[in-house]
């Protein structure tokens, strides 16, 4: 769905359900997503439908994803840091997660 | 990094907000010599029209344009004041005792405040559409933070739909940026002139007269625009495409944007009253010639107080901090705001004009069927429709009845479509609907952020047996 544009400056790297993405310094969770191509962030505990990032700004939640353990958090307003472990979000968390 | 132990327990003057209204006031303060805190939740200052100003990527500064450039003197002003600015704040809660309740890096605390001014700007009115909350839809001002913060550039075939200023400059940059865009459809209704036609002399005198043509012929120039009436998104986990009018396009990513509107959660949360505007159909803070709300010493400054762009928050934010500056120290000398207050009724003169030409269709804000009004709970159109139809009479019964407006987003999303859709089918009015009672907190916290509070002595023996 995107692409960088030009230099992409300096890179680390995490990971997105175990598989690694590089990212770039100054991402947030959910830009580094979707320049990795990663078109799903979670799926809606009502119907299970499939979401992504919709407004970027903390304002729609639905780029939910869970990192480094804590579940729910937004994405599009979390700085990515070397080695995050990022997982995208299945229905209705699981009790005591 | 300021941390939440870094934090005083009290500070003259706390700002929410961090865009061109939050940056002014902070400034204006510190540099008189009050002690501020300016507290935003994105990693850097800029709010949305200058998002990323201190950390884009982008180099080429034609791509976004001299007017987002303008927000870096902005930052730079408000760096150099002595105001304590602290990126990565979550403010979730703001009471009429101005107690501002913030959470950083996971820790939470709560600050006395002398006096407020709440900046939190605006958010896009939602765009309830068929197929809305497919990946691959988005806002239009989501593409445009992905450009400017982080130099992300949509690939695939592209469409961007709406209507509004936002559209047209962010169709301007996305083109700048080396992008394709396959359509820009175009859902301003063509009978808006009518009523946009008395404020075009107004509008003429403005600075946005000029531009606006020039945007509009740059993106012209480049991209076919076709007037739609309707609008639906397809696809089965992602979006592929849009149709409209009986026609379709392939589309791996839709850009949704009909105009922005104000960002009242926290300030309805804190008790101010608001109101309903006919013009701009959103709700805004009932406020006095210095920004002041309802509730004594909190200001509402920027486009929370009624939308009227980048240019003019700033001039609020200065407002809103001279008057704050001359509660907190009457014996000092502090500037006149005349000057102010002059600039920005000329930045306020077009705004009209572009509330009556680019005034989203009925059809767009008021959805039917199985579309979605609640994307958080799943809520269509047609279930708040009948709902309202068997006798409910407003926003909170609803949430009672269906649960709208109590999912993540806390109705930020939804609002605005629940109360015209109830308002529709009992012939009543949005103002006489009303709105969702907020309550803080705001934004979702973490028991342990709550529990990350200090607890003086005395607290902790009133609850202990």
């Amino acid at each position: 769905m995107f692409r960088r544009l030009g230099d992409t400056g300096a890179t680390l790297t995490l990971t997105v359900d175990g598989k690694e993405i590089r990212a770039r310094i100054g991402d947030t969770v959910a830009a580094a997503m979707l320049a990795a191509g990663i078109g799903r962030f979670r799926t809606t505990p009502v119907s299970g439908a499939a979401r992504a990032p919709y407004c970027m700004m903390g304002v729609c939640f639905d780029c939910l994803v869970t990192i480094d353990g804590i579940g729910s958090r937004q994405a599009c307003l979390v700085p990515v840091r070397e080695g995050m472990a990022i997982e995208t979000q299945q229905g209705k968390r699981e009790a005591g997660r | 990094m300021t941390e939440a132990a870094d934090l005083a327990s009290s500070y003259d003057l706390v700002v929410i907000g961090g865009g061109p209204a939050g940056l002014a006031a902070a400034a204006l303060a510190a540099r008189a010599g009050v002690s501020t805190v300016l507290f935003d939740e994105n990693p850097g200052v800029g709010g949305q029209i200058y998002r990323g100003i201190t950390s884009t990527p982008i180099t080429n500064r034609g791509v976004l344009g001299e007017d987002y450039w303008a927000g870096a003197a902005l930052a730079a002003e408000a760096k150099a004041s002595g105001a304590l600015i602290v990126t990565g704040a979550t403010v979730w809660s703001l009471d009429p005792s101005l107690q501002v309740g913030v959470a950083i890096a996971g820790r939470a605390r709560l600050v006395q405040a002398k006096r407020v001014i709440v900046a939190t700007g605006s958010l896009e009115r939602p765009f309830p559409i068929p197929g809305w909350t497919l990946p691959g839809v988005m806002t239009a001002g989501a593409a445009q933070t992905a450009l400017k913060a982080q130099g992300l550039v949509p690939k695939g075939h592209t469409v961007v739909a709406g209507a509004g200023p936002l559209l047209w400059l962010l169709a301007a940059q996305l083109l700048r940026g080396g992008a394709k865009i396959e359509a820009i459809l175009d859902t301003a209704p063509r009978l808006n002139w009518l009523r946009a036609v008395a404020h075009l002399p107004d509008f003429a005198l403005s600075a946005y007269w000029s531009k606006g043509l020039a945007l509009l012929r740059e993106v012209k120039a480049k991209a076919p625009v076709i007037r739609i009436a309707n609008l639906e998104a397809l696809g089965d986990d992602q979006v592929r495409e849009v149709a409209f009018d009986g026609r379709r396009l392939p589309a791996d990513l839709l850009l949704l944007h009909q105009g922005v509107v104000p960002n009242v959660n926290l300030a309805m949360a804190a008790g101010i009253e608001h109101r309903w505007n006919a013009r701009q159909l959103c709700f805004e803070p009932v406020l006095d010639e210095d920004f002041g709300s309802s509730v004594p010493g909190i200001a509402v400054a920027g486009d929370g107080a009624g939308i009227a762009g980048g240019t003019a928050a700033a001039e609020r934010g200065r407002i809103a901090a001279i008057a704050a500056m001359r509660a907190l120290r009457p014996e000092a000398a502090v500037a006149d705001t005349q000057a102010i207050r002059q600039k920005l009724q000329r930045e306020e003169m077009g705004r009209a004009f572009l509330d009556w030409l680019y005034r989203p269709a009925d059809a767009l804000r008021q959805p039917v069927g199985e579309t979605l009004a609640c994307r958080c709970e799943e809520v269509t159109a047609q279930q708040v429709r009948d709902m309202a139809r068997i006798g409910c009479e407003g926003p909170n019964q609803m949430k009672a009845f269906l649960r709208c407006g109590m999912g993540p987003c806390q109705g930020r999303l939804c609002g605005l479509t629940i109360t015209e859709l109830i308002a529709a089918e009992r012939d009543s009015t949005p103002a006489e609907v009303g709105y969702y009672r907020l309550r803080p907190p705001v934004k979702p916290i973490t028991l342990a952020e709550l529990a990350s509070l200090p607890i003086a002595e005395a607290e902790r023996k009133a609850v202990e047996r």
